[in-house]
This record gives C-alpha cells, sequence and structure tokens, in this order.
C-alpha cells in the first residue's frame, strides 16, 4: 500500500518513513466532482493523497467494435456519442477520416458552415467545463450564467440540425442542411452578446481572489509530463506549449483564418482556466471572419452510393474542445472499416493524473481535476 | 534541435538493419521505412519495425522530442499475426510517425514502452484488453475498460460473444 518513492508534500513536508495510518478513500464512481462515472482510489495520509489511481470503464460501450460491425455512414452517430459536449468535432474527425480515404472533395461553403459550429460547439464546450469547474469550487452560480450561453447555441444547432447534444450534422462530403439566414444573423448577433458575457466572468469570476487562491500553483501539470503522457488541448497550453491541431495538422478551411493560440506557461490550474477564456474569444474571432466570407454554393459534394475506402490506413486529427481526437480507420476495401481506432484527449489528459496528484491535499486534487475538464464517455469509450 | 523528416527516416532505416527475408515473404515486400503523403494518410512516416525493437524506436523518438500518441491493435486473422500500432506526435514541428510490429496470433507477446513514456502505460493496458496482445515487463497488465474479472477480448476478429 505504501508507494516506494519519498513523496514531498504540498507545503514542503517530506515523507521519508511510511506513515503510521493510512487509509483507502473512494471517490467515484458516483460523486459530483468526477463528472461521471468516475473512481479514483486514493491511498491517503490525513489530508494528504500518498497514492490516487483512476479507476475507469465504468461507461465503457466499445464503440470500435461497434464501428466494425457496421458501414461508415452507419457508424457516423456513434462518434457524437464519445464526447456528448464536443459531438460536432467527434463527427468531424471521423468524416474528415472517411474522405481523407474515399478522396471526396467537400464544397467551400460546407466547409465554411463546418467551421462556424466547430467552433459555436467548442464555445458551449467550454461554458460547460467552465462553469461545472467551478460548481466543483464551490461557486453556483456561474454555472447558471454558462448554461443561459449555451443555450443560445443549443437553439442555433437545433435549428439546423434538429439535435441540440448529439448532432449528426456533418456527413461524407458535406452536411445534411444548409443553413439559413436566422441560423447567419443568430450566430452574427451571439459573437457581441458573447463578447460582452466574456467581459462580465472575467470581473466575476476570473479576478475573483477566493478562485485565485484555489488555483494558482495549484496541480502543475509541466511541459515535460505533458509531453510524456502524450496530454493534448487545454492542458498542454496551459503548461505553456501553443500546440493546436488546427495550426499544427491543418484541417478543413483553418489556415484561411486569423488566430491566436493562447498559451501560459505556468502550468498550474490558473493557467488552464485562462487557456480556455481566452479561446472562447479566439474561437469568436474566427466565426465573425467566417461569417463574413462564406460563399454560396451547394453543401455537398459527390458521394459514391456505396461508399468503400482503399485498402489502407487513414488517420485524420481534430482539435476537439478538450484536446486531440484522431480517428485511425484501418480498411481492407469492404464498405466495413476493418478496424476503426478512436483516440480521444481525455484519456491521455487524465493519465498524469496519479503522478501529478502525489502529495496534494484532496481539495487541490479535487481543483486539478476539475482543470482537467474530463468527459467520462471519453475516456471510456 | 528539431528533427527532420530525413533524418528520423535514416535513424530508423539504420536501427532496423538489414531486414531478413522468410521464405513465404512476397516478392515485393514495402520498404521498412516510408515516407508518406500527408494529405493522403495523416502520417508522414511510417514505419516498420521488429517486435524486439519498439522500444529502441520508442528511445529514438524520445531522444528527439516526440509525445506519444496512441497505442492500438489490429488483427489479422487471415495472416495469422497481430499488429501493434504506435502513433507520434510532435509538439514543436509537424511530424507524425507511425511505427508498426507484427507479432504471432498464437503468442502474442510484445516489450512493453511504457519505461520509456509512462503514457503508454494506459494505452498497453487497453490493447491488452482487446486483443489479449501481452506487454512484456508492463508494470499493471490488469483488465482496464473491460470488467475486473474479463478474460475475453472483443476486438480478435474469431471473438465470439
Amino acid at each position: 500500500m505504501i508507494p516506494p518513492k519519498e513523496i514531498t508534500y504540498a507545503g514542503g513536508g517530506v515523507l521519508s518513513a511510511p506513515p503510521e495510518e493510512s487509509f483507502v478513500l473512494n471517490l467515484g464512481p458516483q460523486h459530483p466532482a468526477a463528472h461521471g462515472v468516475l473512481r479514483i482510489k486514493m491511498t491517503m495520509d490525513g489530508e494528504w493523497i500518498t497514492r490516487a489511481e483512476p479507476v475507469i470503464g465504468y461507461i465503457h460501450r466499445m464503440h470500435e467494435k461497434m464501428g466494425e460491425n457496421r458501414t461508415y455512414a452507419k457508424f457516423l452517430p456513434n462518434t457524437s456519442r464519445i464526447d456528448y459536449l464536443a459531438a460536432m468535432h467527434y463527427t468531424h474527425a471521423f468524416v474528415g477520416a472517411v474522405e481523407r480515404g474515399a478522396r471526396i472533395e467537400v464544397p467551400l461553403r460546407a466547409e465554411y458552415i463546418r467551421v462556424i459550429t466547430s467552433e459555436l460547439q467548442r464555445i458551449a464546450s467550454h461554458l460547460v467545463g467552465w462553469g461545472a469547474w467551478i460548481m466543483d469550487l464551490g461557486g453556483l452560480t456561474p454555472i447558471l450564467y454558462a448554461f443561459d450561453d449555451r443555450e443560445r447555441i443549443l437553439d442555433l444547432m437545433e435549428h439546423i440540425c434538429g439535435a441540440r447534444l448529439t448532432y449528426c450534422y456533418y456527413r461524407f462530403g458535406g452536411l445534411c442542411n444548409d443553413v439559413d439566414d436566422y441560423f447567419l444573423q443568430g450566430a452574427r448577433d451571439f459573437v457581441p452578446y458573447m463578447r460582452g458575457r466574456l467581459k462580465m466572468y472575467r470581473a466575476l469570476v476570473t479576478d475573483n481572489i477566493i478562485l485565485r487562491k484555489r488555483l494558482e500553483g495549484i496541480g502543475i501539470i509541466d511541459a515535460e509530463m505533458c509531453r510524456r503522457y502524450g496530454v493534448t488541448g487545454p492542458v498542454l497550453r496551459g503548461a505553456g506549449v501553443p500546440y493546436d491541431v488546427r495550426r499544427a495538422e491543418p484541417y478543413s478551411i483553418y489556415p484561411r483564418f486569423e488566430f491566436a493560440i493562447p498559451h501560459y506557461p505556468a502550468g498550474d490550474s490558473m493557467a488552464r482556466y485562462l487557456v480556455r477564456m481566452d479561446e472562447m474569444e479566439q474561437s469568436l474571432r474566427i466565426i465573425e471572419q467566417a461569417l463574413d466570407q462564406i460563399p454560396a454554393g451547394p453543401v455537398m459534394g459527390k458521394v459514391p452510393r456505396v461508399l468503400k475506402l482503399p485498402a489502407g490506413d487513414y488517420c485524420y486529427a481534430v482539435e476537439a474542445g478538450r484536446g486531440r481526437f484522431m480517428v485511425r480507420i484501418v480498411s481492407d476495401g469492404k464498405d466495413t472499416p476493418y478496424r476503426v481506432k478512436l483516440r480521444t484527449p481525455c484519456f491521455a489528459n487524465l493519465s498524469p493524473f496519479e503522478e501529478a496528484s502525489k502529495g496534494m491535499i484532496l481539495p487541490d486534487a479535487l481543483a486539478m481535476l476539475g482543470s482537467l475538464d474530463l468527459v467520462i464517455p471519453d475516456i471510456d469509450r | 534541435m528539431n528533427p527532420t523528416l530525413e533524418q528520423l527516416s535514416q535513424e530508423f532505416t539504420r536501427l532496423i538493419g538489414p531486414v531478413p527475408t522468410a521464405p513465404a515473404a512476397p516478392a515485393n515486400p514495402p520498404p521498412p521505412v516510408q515516407v508518406v503523403d500527408f494529405a493522403v494518410r495523416g502520417v508522414n512516416l511510417d514505419v516498420t519495425v521488429a517486435p524486439g525493437q519498439v522500444v529502441a524506436a520508442a528511445e529514438l523518438l524520445n531522444r528527439h522530442g516526440f509525445s506519444i500518441d496512441t497505442i492500438t491493435g489490429v488483427d489479422w486473422l487471415a495472416e495469422g499475426q497481430m499488429e501493434v500500432v504506435y502513433d507520434y506526435l510532435h509538439f514543436a514541428v509537424s511530424l507524425r510517425v507511425a511505427v508498426r510490429a507484427r507479432v504471432p496470433r498464437d503468442h502474442p507477446e510484445i516489450p512493453t514502452i511504457s519505461l520509456v513514456f509512462p503514457g503508454a502505460n494506459w494505452h498497453e493496458r487497453e490493447t491488452h484488453d482487446f486483443f489479449g496482445i501481452r506487454f512484456v515487463g508492463h508494470p499493471n497488465l490488469t483488465p482496464f475498460l473491460l470488467p475486473e474479472d474479463a478474460t475475453f477480448h472483443p476486438l480478435r476478429k474469431d471473438y465470439q460473444p
């Protein structure tokens, strides 16, 4: 039970002899701070954590097996159920992998709409992560504001594709529906509205001394730890690495837009917080540019009636709300995939938790857990 | 010093060395180190190594500052083999490397790279769950996503529920 290594506790004390009395604390699988059915087996020395081992798999659905026994089109809706808070990004990756394999051209208007909806989705996803995290820290109000804003995005999404959460809007070769003026005007109105709200959130939450005391210097995950564990997304950018799939492996029409990649070098929970707040502003910038440039035209390209990918393997990565999401399709030339691998960001982002939480006190570890912005179905698939 | 594609290809070619040709191998086997078109495949470099060389490959990429992206398996039932695919990415340069190794299906064992990349620990546990590939030297190869008493491997092509 006692970890062999020497442990430095938060506050500076060093554990050299094994603690005289330690106990195991099960956080979850039913615990509000775990945001779903995540269980963390914690070995405690009083208030301090000597070992925190995440136990996952409670909501495992074997999406990868489902991918092997149905056609590409039938598997597409599954991908929006992996991370239900960023469904657009996940369908984008799968659609992109199939389009890459089958060499399907996507019309320009469809690409613009994909970018607009993806960035709206990113804001919606960050808003939930932000609100729920502040709620973990004891502030109940912000999540109500966040859901109010998110509601506007969900209404727009519902208008174009009928779904509010698990969208299947992107299709191989384009989109299932064109957008109308109601959506375009709604998205245009949302930009200044959200800018005003973000200003308010800065005054209400970001500059709040209680929040800063809870987050600054807590839960350091530095760039080297991110590299060894394959951590991506806001957690990596909060460690000062300006890595974003939209820049590193440009997909769709992201190279057409000007946007910054917010990154903060501190590597603590506050840095991850600031990255997410800045990213929402950058998403608004992208939406604004895309709305100005969007061309007329079709939203669906030429797609063969029976979709078969040439034998080989194809990868496609997107910058999802929580980091790098990659789909690897191995095809043997039939109309169903031979193998679908889903590389999800939360799985990799949770993996350094055991190392990073060693020697922390429990409330700090929960603040750090919230800063990872985990979606448990995304870990378990 | 950021790595370049040419430099990596050369180092991998040196690492792999001469590939022994099996008697039943096809006449023109694909080269073990291939620079591929990113727009078509989604990777820049595709490397095939022997199962014993995966740790050396991981160390090579670790020296060049790569990060582990994911590890997965593919079951090639007809050929009696299982493939382990290691994906790597680099945070500073846009380079994606896929390293693959094939193990016999009736004896699926491959060394662990979790001592080089601790992030590989979870990916290897997942691959063991789904394919039953044993990662020799892994610190904790117990069921991870599957139930804790699971003895089946659902992504094997001959798996019957």
